[in-house]
């Protein structure tokens, strides 16, 4: 029993390594982080990613600039109708041209309805770690009926590519509108729920206030965009600061906190969801009737009626007309069954499936696009495009040589800076104490290792 | 790129570094200025503590690889001034002989990670990083996946350290 004894009664000052992950359950994603402890307070860390490298840059070098949204849908695949919207609009930057207002508004609804699930599913799964089921289960249902407006609309939950360089796969479908207002109307009040169950919940506080802090300047200095910043006072947002699409005609706030703590991110990500939901049902206000897409020149694509002139080749007289068009998911009607037919040899637009599988000018319209090297080629140049993404600004940066493809393709993962500072958020909390930090980061593996 | 007078970001560059600023002006709307690589670090600490530039926030570092243009590199920084909303740009480029710049680790902290990619996908060495190892790819990866002249089929099968 001696050896067990310590007899000069002198500290062990011997720190511990710990590792946790790659393969962790509360990793969501896979990544590792090699902390070392004293006792249970973490004295230092280190996080290593790279473990869900998928080379996207490297892809979307090797594919047309149509043929990349499968890729960014794999990003942020909590919301990958925002990194559609934000591939597309660089591809759109580099052409000079901006989408119908009706497809604008669309991409903004799209974009709300996105920020929503990534939110209920970062602070859902943020307090189930910390043992609140209900929340979970909660926001889980709540996301579902977001989930089921998603694949209404774009014909899948996650992997959606729904849109496309200068437009939109498809109009919204019959009654979304009603839809959506039906499930904003649900929302609210399962987030009140929610508020009430964690807010002031005291061991939800202990376990979240004051704890993950990174200061203001750290933060300015690491990048960090998104609720993270706005969570240390920083009023940052894309959509209000460099406004892109139809942002700047809605009246909704960004909402701020003070302490960059954990408990500081879950209440702006909270206050965040109500302001989507304002957004989303500003936009249905106002969304107006058009066309949702665009041809290389920027001028929008027209509808049956100036088919039949087109094949008389009188195309002069439609170049500034406008049409409607109704291109919904559930088969089109003839007016718009003619909409690629249109006698330009070249459009931006994929033509819709319906075109391409239904008649033979949609179907030589999508193998124009799609053969290799023969699709849409953007002018010589460069673009950087920002889109405020769910957990910071998502950044597209496209080089272009002329050619069908992109000749580089960055994407700025809004997440790799909040997971570059990590090891510094964690340093003098306790081994318990990672699970939050993590969860406020909200760390999608998909858009951190690329 | 469209030749811009009235900025005064642009115009304190241009009036402190000279011909260190090759080219400067507006690329589709974004500020835009190629600068001189044995300048940039002075450079970006003039942006970053200038009280009337305050450019605060590192947005991102990245490389692009022009094969077979001359000098073939391109390190590109973003950088961001929240209180005027004021972003720009700043090119390097950088001949494959001389595959080198200036860390700016030191100023920003998030460009420790950047660089890293950066180094990790085309091989272009930040000096006086603190700790400049892969960071997408494993340790005994061979080459920089993202050079052009590396084939996208290529494939590795060596994963993890040997014995």
């Amino acid at each position: 029993m001696e050896t067990f004894e310590n007899k000069n009664n002198e500290q062990r000052t011997e720190t511990m390594f710990l590792n946790v992950g790659p393969s962790h359950p509360a990793m969501h994603g896979v990544i590792r982080i090699i902390t070392e402890l004293e006792g249970e307070r973490i004295m230092g860390a280190e996080v290593e990613i790279g473990y869900l490298h998928r080379c996207f840059e490297k892809d979307c070098e090797n594919v047309g600039w149509n043929q990349a949204f499968p890729y960014t849908d794999r990003l942020n695949y909590v919301s990958p109708l925002i990194n559609n919207v934000g591939w597309a609009l660089a591809v759109e930057k580099l052409f000079g041209v901006t989408v119908p207002e009706r497809c604008q508004y669309i991409r903004v609804i799209i974009s709300e309805l996105s920020r929503l699930v990534d939110h209920l599913t970062c602070i859902g799964a943020a307090a189930m770690e910390l043992g609140a089921m209900t929340v979970f289960l909660y926001f889980m249902k709540a996301r579902e009926y977001l989930y089921d407006l998603i694949e209404w609309l774009a014909g899948a939950r996650i992997t959606v590519s729904y849109v496309r360089v200068g437009g939109v796969k498809g109009d919204l479908p019959d009654g979304f509108a009603e839809k959506t207002r039906t499930v904003l109307r649900k929302l609210p009040s399962i987030i009140k729920e929610v508020d009430k169950l964690l807010t002031r919940n005291r061991i939800f506080i202990d376990r979240m206030k004051g704890l993950g802090l990174l200061d203001r300047e750290r933060s300015l200095s690491y990048g960090i965009t998104g609720p993270l910043i706005r969570a240390v006072g920083v009023p940052y947002d894309v959509r209000k600061d460099i406004p892109y699409l139809v942002y700047d005609r809605f009246d909704f706030e960004i909402p701020i906190a003070e302490d960059g703590d954990n408990y500081s991110r879950y209440m702006v990500r909270m206050e965040e969801m109500r302001q989507s939901i304002r957004i989303i049902e500003q936009a249905l206000d106002q969304i107006p009737p058009g066309a949702i897409a665009v041809d290389p020149e920027g001028r929008e694509l027209t509808g049956a009626e100036m088919i039949e002139l087109a094949k008389l080749g009188r195309t002069r007289e439609y170049i500034d007309a406008r049409a409607r068009v109704d291109l919904t998911l559930e088969g089109t009607n003839s007016e718009c069954a003619s909409l690629v037919n249109l006698a330009e040899e070249r459009k931006l637009k994929l033509p819709s499936k319906e075109e391409c599988y239904g008649n033979i000018e949609g179907m030589m319209a999508h193998f124009m696009q799609i053969m290799d090297n023969w699709g849409i080629r953007p002018p010589e140049g460069e673009a950087y495009q920002a889109v405020e993404g769910a957990n910071g600004e998502l950044g597209f940066y496209l080089v272009s040589d002329g050619s069908g493809r992109p000749m580089r393709a960055r994407c700025r993962g809004p997440c790799f800076f909040p997971m570059a500072a990590l090891h510094e958020m964690l340093i003098g909390d306790m081994v318990a104490d990672i699970i939050p930090t993590f969860g406020s980061i909200n760390m999608i593996a998909g858009e951190l290792d690329r | 790129m469209e030749p811009v007078t009235d900025n005064n970001t642009l115009n304190t560059l241009r009036h402190r570094f000279g011909g260190a600023i090759i080219e400067s002006g507006l690329d589709r709307g974004d500020l835009v200025a190629i600068v001189a690589k044995e300048r940039l670090h002075e450079i970006i600490v003039c942006l970053r503590d200038e009280p009337g530039l305050n450019f605060k926030m590192l947005i991102d570092i990245f490389g692009v690889d022009f094969l077979p243009r001359k000098p073939r590199f391109e390190v590109v920084y973003h950088l961001h001034c929240p209180e005027r909303n004021e972003r720009i740009r700043l090119k390097v480029q950088i001949e494959e002989q001389d595959c080198e710049i200036d860390t700016v680790t030191d100023l920003y902290a998030g460009a420790n990670w950047c660089e890293r990619e950066t180094w990790d996908m085309f091989g272009i060495v930040f000096k006086g990083h603190p700790d400049l190892k892969r960071l997408l790819m494993y340790e005994p990866f061979e080459g920089y996946p993202l050079r052009r002249d590396y084939p996208i089929n290529k494939r590795q099968p060596l994963i993890g350290p040997q014995n």
